[in-house]
């Protein structure tokens, strides 16, 4: 499909579909709460009071804009294209999560809703939502799989801190997924006071364009950064993809510059011909999860499987439906990335550029080394770099034979 | 007329409210499922609903959820739920089955085959907890093509818009979901239950279901009263845990609460309401 004929801009459509993509499959009591939501953030999207108040916290809170920063030695190091990083890591709390849960707490403000819940899976999410609940007074509880709460302990400790409930949640697989059923199972219930801040841009209509919106900060930003130090757009784009919420929001803005290339890195995990990975639209099939259509890692009957990734937050078994779209559109390119290959990236920014990323980012940086090298001396690379490593210090420990 | 349509005008006729079991298919074990179903319809079932297992079953309690991992643990399949079905109608062929699930399993086996499929097995009527009639592009033709009944679910939000569509494309029965939450919650408030179904009957014709937090033979009995149809499942599923080692006492478990609840449920109707 040639992508020149379509304008992405245009998607969703009102009832959240992405071509055969997203839209709403929900159980029936959350049908009006979600028709409620989207109507209340048709009101606030050009809302310019909304907008001033969401820019402010962006700004103050959150330290925007995050520099775009010119990776010197790494681009010498690899001997081609230019690489830039889009510093993602410097937001408060440590990732670009709060890009977004600053927007939905905004909303759920508007809304007069009092009590805030959220999934977690490396616990980035979590500790952004539990962040905003502290700072706007709100409660706030936070589902997590058992087995995260044990592999993300400082997170789940933050979260603590910040006055959050985690629960953790035991059945399923233990994971991201699971604690993402448990979250809609509490929103049905609590849904008359309960505000739901998904973290990714999945679930059903209208998540997936309200997260895409609060997250395609990072794409603006950069897209007019590169224009100020380069003078032109760049030629690649890089990111991870869990669910994909860092990425869509770099990808969005570029979507009708067809000369910038779109890459999405998957977690290819122990290599996608074990099956242990986590890269859905590489080596899935689409159906229903979570409230939307997209690809899926799922066994011949339709039973989600377990997944395998060394970054918990992009060990996910779905992907955002906006990515399904483009991947079938051609409009992006998906690769899977090893575990090996993503400690290959955490190690090579760490020595030389002194920034250590998150495992998830560290996907994206591995694909670049691979890229950049292929690519002319003058051609430019933004990287988003979408969180920092602190976080993964317990497992990088580990894999490396040191202790603390 | 579809045997649900039948079996609920049958039910008008005498004054009876439908008992409507649920279990999860294969829980306990896939071999005891055809022989519960039996055993529900003996002791007073007018239709049953059988779940199909899905590993992601975001709309129901811990009860359900752990009936669904005993399942999968045998790896229960839509393929083996409908030869459970069709092994039930070869002695069976009156009672009404419908199957409640979830959507993937469907769409993977793709809606017209699996229609097809369904309809063979002799399977009457399918309730998917997270296809809204919005998305039913395909699935709804497919299913009334096969002869199927569509029962969707109304809920105490939906608004008074959304439940004329849901009239539209439903068939069978409607489903009320009678409190905000997910299967196995224990508040059933009748009062608010019925005002809500006073409401729904002025725009609804179908027969009108209602389901959660029904787990006795009172609270039966009282939604016997205001409602065509009666489900009951967590309550029953948790019969089925507690007593999962010894399958005899299990059946008598099960048989018996599912014949207090039709005693309870005829005797409130000749009581009048």
């Amino acid at each position: 499909m040639p992508t020149a004929a379509i304008d992405f801009t245009q998607y969703p459509d009102e009832h959240g579909h992405f071509g055969p993509y997203g839209g709403i499959f929900a159980p029936e009591t959350l049908m009006a709460p979600l028709e409620e939501l989207a109507e209340a953030y048709a009101r606030v999207k050009n809302d310019p009071a909304f907008q001033a108040e969401l820019d402010a916290d962006l700004a103050d809170y959150v330290g925007r804009p995050s520099p775009l920063y010119l990776a010197k030695r790494l681009t010498e190091e690899l001997g081609g294209a230019k690489i830039y990083l889009k510093r993602e890591d410097l937001n408060h709390t440590g990732a670009h999560k709060v890009n977004n849960t600053i927007g939905q707490a905004l909303l759920a403000k508007r809304l007069g809703k009092t009590r805030i819940i959220a999934e977690t899976g490396a616990g980035q999410h979590g500790v952004a939502s539990a962040t905003v609940a502290a700072r706007l007074g709100l409660e706030c509880v936070v589902y997590m799989g058992a087995d995260d709460v044990v592999r993300q302990a400082p997170n789940v400790a933050r979260m603590k801190m910040l006055g959050a409930t985690v629960v953790p949640v035991t059945s399923g697989t233990r994971t991201l997924k699971d604690a993402l059923n448990e979250a809609m199972r509490d929103w049905v219930t609590n849904v008359d006071n309960t505000f739901y801040i998904i973290g990714t841009v999945a679930g059903p209509h209208p998540y997936p364009m309200i997260v895409r919106d609060f997250q395609a900060v990072i794409g603006r930003e950069a897209r007019r950064q590169c224009l100020e130090k380069e003078g032109r757009l760049p030629d690649a784009l890089v990111a991870c993809v869990g669910g994909g919420s860092n990425a869509i929001g770099l990808f969005y803005p570029f979507l009708g510059d067809e000369s910038v290339k779109l890459y999405g890195g998957e977690a290819g995990g122990l290599g996608l011909e074990t099956g242990q990975h986590a890269a859905p639209v590489c080596a899935g099939r689409p159906g229903v999860l979570h409230g939307n259509r997209t690809y899926l890692m799922e066994d011949e009957n339709g039973q989600i499987i377990g997944t395998h990734s060394i970054s918990a937050g992009l060990d996910y078994p779905g992907v955002g439906p906006e990515h399904a779209w483009l991947k079938d559109t051609g409009r992006a390119n998906y690769v899977a990335i090893t575990d090996d290959e993503a400690l290959e990236g955490f190690r090579m920014l760490t020595r030389s550029e002194g920034i250590i990323p998150a495992l998830e980012s560290s996907h994206a940086i591995a694909y670049a080394m691979k890229l950049a090298p292929t690519m002319d001396k003058d051609a430019i690379i933004i990287v988003n770099l979408s969180g920092r490593g602190d976080k993964d210090m317990n497992t990088i420990a580990r894999i490396e034979g040191f202790e603390f | 007329m579809s045997r649900i349509a039948s079996r609920f005008a049958e039910l008008r006729a005498v004054n009876r409210a439908a008992l409507i079991p649920y279990i999860t298919a294969g829980d306990p074990h896939p071999d005891q499922t055809v022989g519960l179903m039996h055993h529900l319809v003996a002791q007073g079932a007018d239709l049953l609903e059988l779940g199909v297992p899905f590993s992601d079953p975001m709309a129901d309690g811990p009860v359900i959820q752990r009936a669904i991992e005993r399942a999968l643990a045998h790896q229960v399949s839509m393929h083996d739920v409908l030869a459970m079905v069709r092994a039930f109608r070869q002695t069976d062929p009156t009672t009404p089955v419908l199957l409640m699930g979830y959507l993937n399993p469907i769409e993977i086996f793709g809606y017209e085959a699996f229609a097809r499929e369904a309809a063979a097995s002799g399977v009457d009527g399918v309730l998917t907890v997270d296809m809204p009639p919005e998305e039913t592009a395909g699935y709804n033709e497919a299913l009334q093509a096969a002869g199927l009944d569509r029962i969707f679910l109304v809920s105490p939000t939906t608004p008074a818009r959304r439940v004329k569509v849901i009239a539209q494309k439903g068939s069978g029965f409607v489903y009320y979901v009678s409190l905000k939450g997910v299967t196995g919650a224990k508040t059933l408030d009748v009062a608010d239950v019925e005002q809500h179904l006073a409401t729904l009957r002025s725009q609804i014709e179908l027969p009108l279901g209602v389901g959660f937090g029904i787990h006795d033979a009172v609270s039966a009995a009282q939604v016997a009263r205001i409602a065509d149809a009666v489900v009951v499942g967590s309550a029953l599923v948790h019969l089925i845990e507690t007593h999962m080692n010894d399958p005899e006492v299990m059946r008598q478990a099960l048989g018996g609460l599912v014949a207090e609840m039709r005693a309870a449920m005829n005797q409130a109707r000749r009581q009048g309401g």
